[in-house]
């Protein structure tokens, strides 16, 4: 059902010239797969997607359309070698998660590697009740910390693009005031 | 302008349940749902929100674009501080057993340390994009 749907509303933003109305669709489908994810009971997953996806990347999505046209502009001719390439690679990725563990069977390696270990001792080594949050800054700390470094540098790549450019443009400085 | 008083008087109530509530996803990620990455887009979201009906140079009173950009690189350092602290007393990087006189506790405390350092960058990096893009804008 919620498939469904996550199907029916990303057809709807393929097909829309309006930029509003997709960046409102995108939010919609957002929340679609925050409500997927809670169904798979991964809720800390589904709440970063219901806060980013759906609310703040909207913000900084209608904040960019502020920027530029409202309107996309219609393809010139249909684009074939596009058209192939993706229908090619969606067929190998079909072809290639048969090689997958069924789905939600307890013995894939996923679930023989190190996550008995987190579940069973995680409370004990670290007192901390909840396993995502231990796993994510203590067993995982490095990953995290590159996230960190990530959004980060995201951060600083978009400050130093926007300023840089309106400096060039207006000939002073971005913060003057 | 002054027809929007409905959604000034809404904001103004519901700002600090926001704030509360994103404070409550950081410091309870231990035990439920949460952690700094959440709340840190909340805290975000609750001062976008602001600057949506306020305006951007209320919010910008508020959250000076200096601080902000103060914000960004200080939330890494906490990270990689308790990272090196670890280090400088002979453990791994980032094995927060050192912080405490039981590794159960210092570990305790160390991920709430990081998940702390993780708020401040991400919500500061957050109202850091609104900022760009809406000062552009204008």
């Amino acid at each position: 059902m919620l498939l469904t749907l996550l199907v029916i509303v990303t057809i709807a933003i393929v097909r829309m010239r309006s930029l509003f109305g997709v960046i409102a669709l995108s939010g919609v489908y957002s929340f679609l797969m925050a409500s997927v994810l809670m169904v798979y009971d991964a809720v800390d997953v589904a709440m970063t997607e219901a806060a980013v996806g759906a609310g703040v990347s909207t913000v900084l999505l209608l904040a960019a359309l502020h920027l530029t046209k409202a309107r996309e502009y219609p393809q010139p001719r249909p684009a074939a070698i596009p058209l192939l390439v993706a229908v090619v690679v969606g067929i190998a990725l079909i072809w290639a998660t048969y090689d997958l563990p069924a789905f939600g069977i307890a013995d894939a390696p996923i679930h023989k590697h190190v996550a008995p270990h987190y579940l069973q001792n995680a409370l004990q080594e670290t007192l901390v009740g909840n396993v995502v949050s231990a796993v994510l800054a203590d067993y995982r700390g490095f990953d995290t910390f590159g996230e960190v470094i990530v959004v980060f540098t995201a951060g600083i790549g978009v400050m130093l693009l926007l300023k840089g450019r309106r400096q060039g443009r207006d000939g002073r400085e971005g913060d003057a005031r | 302008m002054r027809l929007d008083v409905v959604l000034r008087v809404g904001v103004k109530l519901i700002i600090p349940f926001m704030l509360l509530f994103g404070l409550y996803v950081q410091l309870h990620g231990d035990y439920g749902p949460g952690g700094g990455f959440q709340a840190g887009v909340i805290v975000a979201g609750a001062l976008i929100v602001y600057a949506l009906i306020f305006g951007l140079d209320e919010a910008q009173r508020v959250v000076p674009r200096r601080l902000v950009e103060f914000l960004v690189p200080l939330g890494v350092l906490i990270y990689a501080g308790t990272g090196a602290f670890a280090l400088l007393n002979g453990h791994n990087f980032l094995d927060y057993s050192v912080l405490a006189a039981h590794a159960p506790a210092g570990r305790e405390r160390g991920i709430l340390l990081v998940e702390a350092g993780v708020l401040v960058t991400v919500s500061s990096t957050m109202i850091a994009l609104f900022y760009a893009f809406s000062e552009r804008g204008r």
